[in-house]
């Protein structure tokens, strides 16, 4: 690694009010159209022809704000969001913080999509059918799966969708009175646990052994005809594959269990291992992560799940299909699991998960997922030179698309943990890192995703940031702790009132009712 | 000749020399030494078969838009279509906002380097309570189904009950999701959905029907403001006293776009509310504009209960500048796993920004305004489409949405729609196959987007189709 220089950045600061503080009364942000005068006439007053006890009484005690200051406020508060376009986010492991086109969005935003109703006659919505197909075929080749539904609104909502399959699967089989058991790995999503106990599934949970692999052995002892399935990711958090993820599935399919492979970490085996071919019934995909789609604050988001042959009978209402000229919904499908969400989903992800395919092709998404691994591999290296920076578990196998690190030895021997670091890291114009999933089984974690997006230069400069920011760390403790210094605003005075209700204010309303106390 | 090298503008070390290097760097000489702990047997070999890629961007741009092109939109054709997803403006301002890269390339990024999506997300949560009159507005959720489902979810951890009471004419899209979230009765910890009547006269809740059907199970009472049908329920108040006479939670979904004209749920009794931000500031995006959100009163039960991430404002070390943290974040499934109250992930971020902008934006004059413009519209249009022989329009008080029944014109709503529609008019959306006891009816939706000239080409046209 070349000297890096490191930027002296300070995030924009326009110590901008509250929205809610700002205008006077009477100025106006946007007029609506009114009803033609005729109709008003007609109709008498607007309001009475509501229910006496339904009118709202009060006028919506919203800011008055005129339409250029409502623009210059959000833009100001737009320049005081990082995200991912300016401040390489490399840092948001298990996130795929990839480059999104901008063309695609320039679709996406084009009026033959955005102004389409999803109730539509079937055959004035052809051309958005034809890429919902599409993107169908391209994720079954991905993923040797053979069926698809975009429905699910995020990956969490796939996991989701996944533990209701699971749950009709084994009712339409008379079994699922005892089947009550869902098994799933401490290292994968924490949806993983969380979906399939919505679903009313008892949980159970296996702990890494000494390599960082999920536990066979403990795994062979838990199964039983109370298995009704298992949801695990690979490479799990750690980055690890595990290359007896087949041995699993045998075991869980053994026991009668149905096996879920979550795909939210597919970015590095795209095109090199398929969920297919290591036995699993089930996969998903985020399509806003692996496929380009953006994250946009945490959606619009869509989970592509994917099951075998067997279980597509299961799938939610409508799926999309083909008759060899035209494209149409079929809801039809009497063993469905019914709906996990409205219409058809976040076809906006769709069509930008179809454009990436088709900007790739095979040779380009399998290029994707190496250079994603190269990149993770070369940073490793640069991270692991770190005084105080380890990579727990699994010593000498290489990590594939990302990897888990401990800040445990930083934290021991100077006080400054993860969270410090992360607040500081910032300071340097990228964006903080994601630190862990819970629990922090790993200790003072960080996990970063060097993806394909990444360039040297970029990698070379996260490293050297992280490496500054542990020096300071050991020489002047106290400024890490106060950090961070080139953001808009400073450190929160006391955070303890995310467990208090005295002092917590959700809205703006709450904060002035508690405050005047 | 040696092969091309495959060189992507979005995989800057796909360039030869670099990739050279950082191969170099980690000592291997071919890419598959990365995948060395991958086993053979579960290495795929083939090739993936898909179409060759377009490098060029405006050879995609193109397939593209020409696929896209093959669809007909409404604003191609003038369209009634609603259901669940409206046709209302969309503010260029909103759109300039959540095309802005910072907002639309931001995920869970640190509340400093991210503050002011932060920020934008509180003046969210801010002034949507005051919409909803109440203090406490939860993140999003992916649309108004799956937030209806999570609200009676809480509800009945709230009150240790499994019975939910909702009227028979809720949306069927939202309805399955309901079902999905309630799950099957087989389960243990199910919550049992128990239908209640509907007055056929007014499209509101039974109360009699209401009445025998609460009981000490009662966990919640779902009802909607305005209805699926665009029923106004004039007995809100009465329905959210009533489920609390028996400790039952009144869970209330609303149209926000409603809430300039119709009273805050607060204001009748709603403890939990739901709802789709979709009408305030989104695109249809053929549904893609959907996110739900839950609300309640500031009372740490409530807070304790719902499963999606609630922040507050915080101060910092310099007066009158403020951050945000995450309250109780122990709750959630990102922390307590399965242990969680249900789950929480990546839904529909951006739309709260949209949805902000949309609200400062139209500030109360703006919110009355359109209320009123959407009351007049649609009840124009009710009026005009009553008075064409055959065709009844059903329920007294609507707002943006209703029915109408075409029993006595001696044609289907499909037959009418595609004669409709060869006149360039999405006809409102077919009934008869959910609600086979309404006959032959659609539901219509109008809003502020139609003009006056717009309801009378529906209305003639209907006259020629209907003749």
């Amino acid at each position: 690694m070349k000297d890096v220089k490191l930027r002296k950045y300070h995030s924009a600061s326009w110590d901008e009010p509250l929205i809610m503080e700002m205008g006077t009364k009477g100025e106006r942000g946007i007029i609506p159209p009114k009803a033609a005068k005729e109709v008003a006439e007609k109709l008498g007053e607007a309001m009475d022809l509501l229910p006496a006890g339904m009118r709202r009484q009060k006028s919506i005690n919203l800011p008055e704000v005129s339409q250029y200051h409502v623009l210059q406020h959000y833009l100001r508060l737009s320049q005081m969001t990082l995200g991912m376009d300016l401040g390489s986010d490399i840092g948001e492991g298990t996130c795929t913080m990839k480059y999104s086109p901008k063309m695609h969005d320039q679709v996406v935003n084009s009026s033959k999509f955005a102004d389409l109703h999803p109730c539509q006659p079937q055959e004035t919505l052809q051309g958005i059918l034809e890429i919902v197909y599409g993107l169908e075929q391209y994720l079954k080749q991905i993923s040797g799966m053979s069926k698809f539904t975009f429905q699910p609104g995020g990956g969490s909502h796939a996991t989701y969708t996944n533990a209701c399959l699971i749950r009709k699967y084994h009712e339409a089989r008379g079994e699922l009175a005892q089947r009550d058991e869902v098994i799933t790995t401490i290292f994968s999503h924490p949806c993983d646990g969380a979906t399939p106990a919505t679903a009313g599934f008892k949980v159970i949970t296996l702990m890494p052994d000494e390599n960082g692999y999920p536990d066979l052995e403990a795994l062979k002892a838990i199964v039983s005809e109370r298995t009704a399935g298992i949801m695990f990711t690979n490479p799990e958090d750690t980055g690890i594959f595990n290359p007896k993820v087949a041995e699993y599935v045998k075991v869980v399919h053994d026991a009668g269990g149905l096996c879920f492979y979550d795909q939210a970490n597919a970015n590095g085996i795209m095109g090199i291992a398929r969920a297919f071919d290591a036995g699993f019934d089930a996969c998903h995909f985020n399509l806003h992560k692996t496929f380009s789609s953006p994250h946009g604050c945490e959606g619009p988001a869509a989970g592509a799940y994917g099951v075998r042959e067997e279980l597509a009978k299961y799938l939610p209402v409508p799926t999309v299909e083909f008759d060899g000229s035209k494209y149409y919904l079929d809801y039809d499908r009497p063993e469905s699991i019914g709906k996990v969400r409205s219409f058809l989903g976040n076809l906006e992800c769709v069509i930008r998960a179809y454009a990436w395919i088709r900007s790739m092709g095979a040779e380009g998404i399998k290029t994707a997922a190496q250079i994603s691994v190269l990149n993770n591999n070369y940073m490793d290296q640069l991270l692991l030179n770190i005084k105080g920076v380890t990579r727990p578990y699994a010593e000498g196998k290489r990590r594939l698309e990302q990897a888990r690190y401990s800040l445990g030895q930083v934290k021991e021997d100077t006080g400054v943990g993860t969270a410090e670091i992360r607040n500081r890291f910032s300071d340097f114009g990228i964006q903080g890192y994601w630190m862990s999933h819970h629990p922090w089984i790993v200790p003072e974690p960080f996990t970063p995703e060097p993806c394909e997006t990444y360039s040297k230069e970029d990698l070379d400069y996260w490293a050297a940031a992280l490496a500054q920011c542990v020096k300071e760390a050991y020489e002047d403790p106290e400024f890490v702790m106060n950090a961070p210094h080139a953001m808009a605003n400073t450190k929160i005075l006391d955070d303890s009132l995310v467990e208090d209700p005295e002092r917590w204010a959700c809205t703006y309303r709450a904060y002035k009712k508690k405050k005047s106390k | 000749m040696r092969e091309k090298a495959f060189v992507h503008p979005y995989i800057p070390n796909s360039a030869p020399d670099v990739k050279a290097e950082l191969m170099k760097a980690v000592g291997i000489t071919d890419l598959e030494e990365l995948y060395s702990e991958i086993p053979e047997h579960l290495r795929f070999r083939g090739e993936l078969d898909l179409p060759e890629p377009m490098m060029a961007e405006w050879e995609l741009r193109r397939h593209l838009e020409e696929t896209l092109a093959k669809n007909t939109t409404c604003k191609d054709y003038l369209s009634f279509l609603g259901g669940g997803c409206w046709q209302h403006y969309v503010p260029a301002v909103v759109d300039e906002i959540v095309n802005r890269a910072e907002f639309v390339t931001a995920y869970c990024g640190g509340t400093y380097a991210d503050l002011g999506k932060y920020q934008a997300r509180f003046e969210f949560y801010s002034m949507l309570a005051e919409m909803l009159d109440v203090d406490a507005v939860s993140e999003p959720i992916y649309d108004w189904g799956a937030a209806a489902g999570l609200s009676i979810r809480m509800a009945s951890r709230l009150t240790g009950r499994n019975e939910v009471l909702i009227p028979d004419n809720v949306s069927p899209e939202r309805m399955a999701q309901i079902r999905t979230l309630c799950q099957p009765e087989i389960m243990p910890n199910s919550i049992k959905i128990i239908l209640v009547d509907i007055d056929p006269e007014t499209g509101g809740v039974d109360l009699e029907d209401l009445k025998a059907k609460l009981s000490d199970k009662t966990a919640a009472v779902y009802f909607e403001v305005p209805g699926y049908f665009g029923t106004v329920e004039k007995n809100a108040s009465v329905i959210s006293a009533l489920a609390k006479s028996v400790g039952a939670q009144s869970v209330v979904g609303v149209d926000p776009v409603s809430l300039g004209v119709i009273a805050p749920p607060a204001s009748y009794g709603a403890d939990i509310i739901c709802g789709d931000l979709q009408s305030i500031g989104m695109h249809m995006l053929c549904g893609g504009g959907q996110s739900g959100f839950i609300a309640f009163r500031d009372e740490a039960e409530y807070l304790a209960e719902c499963p999606l991430a609630i922040y507050t404002i915080a101060e910092t070390a310099v007066e009158g500048q403020y951050a945000y943290a995450e309250v109780l974040p122990e709750r959630t499934s990102y922390e307590a796993r399965d242990k969680a109250k249900d789950w929480v992930g990546t839904a529909s971020g951006l739309w709260t920004i949209g949805a902000a902008v949309y609200m400062a934006l139209m500030g109360p004059q703006g919110m009355r305004e359109i209320g009123e413009t959407i009351l007049y519209n649609s009840n124009y249009a009710k009026q005009q489409l009553g008075e064409i022989e055959g065709v009844k329009v059903l329920y007294d008080t609507t707002f943006k949405e209703f029915v109408v029944n075409f029993d006595g014109t001696g044609k289907t709503v499909a037959e009418i729609n595609k004669a409709l529609e060869g006149k360039k008019i999405f006809g409102g959306l077919d009934l008869s196959a959910d609600f086979p006891a309404l006959g032959n009816s659609a539901l219509y939706s109008v809003t502020e987007m139609h003009s006056k000239q717009d309801i009378d080409k529906l209305v003639s046209a209907l006259k020629e189709v209907l003749k």
